[in-house]
């Protein structure tokens, strides 16, 4: 599904807009308001003020007015409300606001509840087919809300974190950021004093936590990350590890960032892949944990020891 | 969409919006301008019946309540008008933290499949006069995942009620099987997409995971061919058929190592050898005998049999490779 009706729906939701704020709006704001740049708000503006009733005479047309930067409605030509919610546009929103209620820890649970009363009553009949989608978010309660304690009084942290791919618990004292919540799993982005660095701490594997007394101070270079490009960052520079799974792994090349992607024949719809990462424990790990469906291919030091490391194991079960 | 197009359209609305009779097809194309005028020839007349059946068309589709009818009986042939009871969103008056939590919420489809739709909302609502504020000043993000190329047919089947086919493929497998469900809906469970359902050929409620079905689904047959069970709740059927029942599970560690079981085991204290015995629940055994052969010697499995079997499976085929 695409939106070629994105512009028709800004059109005539344009003059409503202004009819309800009579004082006039900057341009900047509408633009940002209907998610669009100004050039393109203006050329909406344009053709809606060649618009109106029939006859297209002095009246029957819809009037704006500019003073500077500001726009203003002076004739609707009757087009006063915005047009009932599409089916989709309902579902969208009372899904979402379904999802939020779930939430425990979100103080603003009874604003959500109120928010979903009004807007099913206004959304009418298709809000019933709401029902076509459900989003069930995974809610680690007692985390969440002392998490967003320290977000709303501005108070650092101190935590373990559970690092899986050394299998190793670190302490950290961490000056939060933001909450985000992604692929159902809910990260707590922060300022690490440990690392000197922005990190991002999956809530489940926090342990811990306390809220400290001093301030969150996140330095000036804490940037929020872009989650345009994933939540995994692989550099570059790191050493590359080259895998071939079998039919039953492929999920990895999914779900890690990998290149050189070729498909094999041996085994039958196997793929040999490269892995970046600056830590050989997690390939190893990862490597045996997939019980013999991916093989290391380079570096062959690593397939020793993957292989000498379950001989270890079986030897101990045989005692 | 061309301008003159948009400009067509958006002046169509305002003609039969502003009128309570039912206005004729042919007093449109003379009152409504960019229609093709009528010149005596069947090729303009023509013309103007496909550019006014597009419109009609696309009007529906944007959700315009366009009413067909006649406004007495000495009409001789239907005409259009949209009735402003219909048209118009209802009334609706926000407090500021309502408006924050509708801001929040739509954001959770940002990059995701109903984004449109979600941006469609936010335009009628702040048309309304709703000041909702999209950026949100939270510091919080929610975000779904946006790549599942089988959402939109899943979705739109669900929502129209058409039986869908589809080819579903478990991962050891190469080629699929063809499946017929009736889609019921399709949930997010923890950040995974599924498509919920009556199986035909099955003839039993079946979950699927979307990111296994190969190609794009097609629905056939007509709308609203089924009715999804009364109370049915998806997330509860998704989570009845992914989460299987607990078991109990009893490992000994070495001292320091499996951090990360020890974080959800229960320490039965130290075994004659010395390593400690722990005591942990599972819904997934695969994945757990999978986590424990990664940890090598450092972690045995003493119970149940299925597991400390499926582990030695996964050893052997390690030692071997």
């Amino acid at each position: 599904m695409s939106a070629p009706t994105d512009r028709m729906t800004r059109l005539l939701a344009l003059v409503p807009y202004l009819e309800a704020r009579p004082g006039g709006v900057l341009m900047a704001d509408a633009a940002r308001d209907f998610g669009v740049g100004e050039a393109q708000l203006r050329r909406d503006l344009e053709l809606l003020w060649v618009c109106g009733l029939p006859g297209h005479g002095p009246g029957d047309l819809v009037d704006l007015s500019f003073e500077g930067d500001r726009v203003r409605v002076t004739d609707t030509a009757g087009l006063v409300r915005p047009l009932r919610l599409a089916t989709d546009e309902a579902v969208a929103l009372v899904v979402a606001l379904r999802a939020l209620l779930e939430l425990p820890g979100l103080a603003e649970t009874d604003a959500v509840s109120r928010a979903l009363l009004k807007v099913s009553a206004a959304a009418g009949e298709p809000a019933d087919l709401a029902g076509a989608v459900t989003v069930s978010i995974d809610a680690r309660e007692q985390t969440l809300a002392v998490v967003r304690q320290a977000l709303q009084a501005h108070r650092a942290l101190h935590l373990h974190y559970y690092v899986p791919s050394r299998d190793e618990r670190t302490e950290r004292t961490v000056d939060p950021m933001r909450l985000l919540l992604v692929d159902g799993h809910w990260y707590l982005e922060a300022w690490c004093r440990r690392v000197e660095g922005t990190r991002l701490f999956r809530l489940d594997r926090i342990d811990d936590l306390t809220v400290l007394d001093e301030p969150s101070a996140p330095p000036e270079q804490a940037t929020p990350r872009d989650l345009d490009d994933g939540l995994y960052q692989p550099a570059e520079d790191q050493p590359r590890v080259r895998l071939r799974l079998d039919r039953s792994a492929r999920w990895v090349a999914d779900y890690f960032p990998v290149e050189d992607v070729v498909p094999v024949d041996d085994p039958p719809g196997g793929l040999s892949v490269a892995v970046r990462t600056g830590d050989p424990g997690w390939a190893r790990r990862l490597v045996a944990s997939l019980g013999g469906a991916a093989r290391v291919e380079d570096p062959l030091g690593l397939a020793d020891e993957v292989r000498a490391a379950a001989r270890a194991a079986l030897a101990r079960y045989s005692d | 969409m061309s301008a003159k197009r948009a400009e067509r359209l958006v002046n169509l609305v305002f003609a039969l919006l502003g009128t309570r009779q039912y206005v004729t097809a042919e007093r449109i194309r003379s009152i409504v301008p960019g229609y093709e005028p009528a010149d005596g020839t069947d090729r303009a007349d023509e013309a103007f019946k496909r550019m006014f059946e597009r419109d009609k068309a696309d009007l529906r589709e944007l959700g315009v309540p366009l009413e067909t009818g006649r406004t007495s009986v000495f009409d001789t042939e239907d005409g259009y008008r949209i009735a402003r009871s219909e048209y118009e969103l209802p009334e609706i008056t926000l407090t500021g933290d309502e408006a924050a939590a509708v801001g929040l919420a739509l954001r959770l489809w940002q990059s995701a499949q109903l984004g449109w739709a979600a941006q469609g909302a936010l335009v009628k609502l702040r048309a309304a006069g709703v000041d909702v504020d999209g950026a949100g000043t939270l510091p919080l993000q929610p975000r779904l995942d946006g790549g599942e190329p089988a959402f939109d047919a899943c979705y739109t089947a669900a929502r129209d009620r058409r039986l869908l086919t589809f080819t579903y493929a478990r991962p050891d497998e190469d080629t699929g099987v063809k499946r017929r469900v009736q889609p019921w809906g399709v949930v997010s469970w923890h950040g995974r997409w599924y498509l919920v359902g009556h199986d035909l050929d099955r003839d039993a409620p079946r979950v699927f995971r979307l990111s296994r079905i190969s190609g794009t689904p097609r629905a056939s047959g007509p709308p609203d061919a089924f009715t999804p069970p009364a109370d049915l709740d998806l997330a509860a059927v998704v989570a009845r058929q992914v989460g299987r029942p607990e078991q109990v599970v009893v490992l000994t560690a070495r001292p320091g190592t499996a951090v990360g079981l020890r974080r959800r085991a229960t320490d039965l204290g130290p075994d004659d050898a010395g390593d400690d015995r722990l005591e942990l629940r599972t819904t997934e055994p695969w994945a757990l005998a999978d986590e424990i052969a990664a940890h090598g010697p450092d972690v045995l499995v003493e119970s149940p049999p299925e597991l400390r079997a499926a582990v030695l499976e996964r050893l052997t085929r390690l030692a071997a490779s």
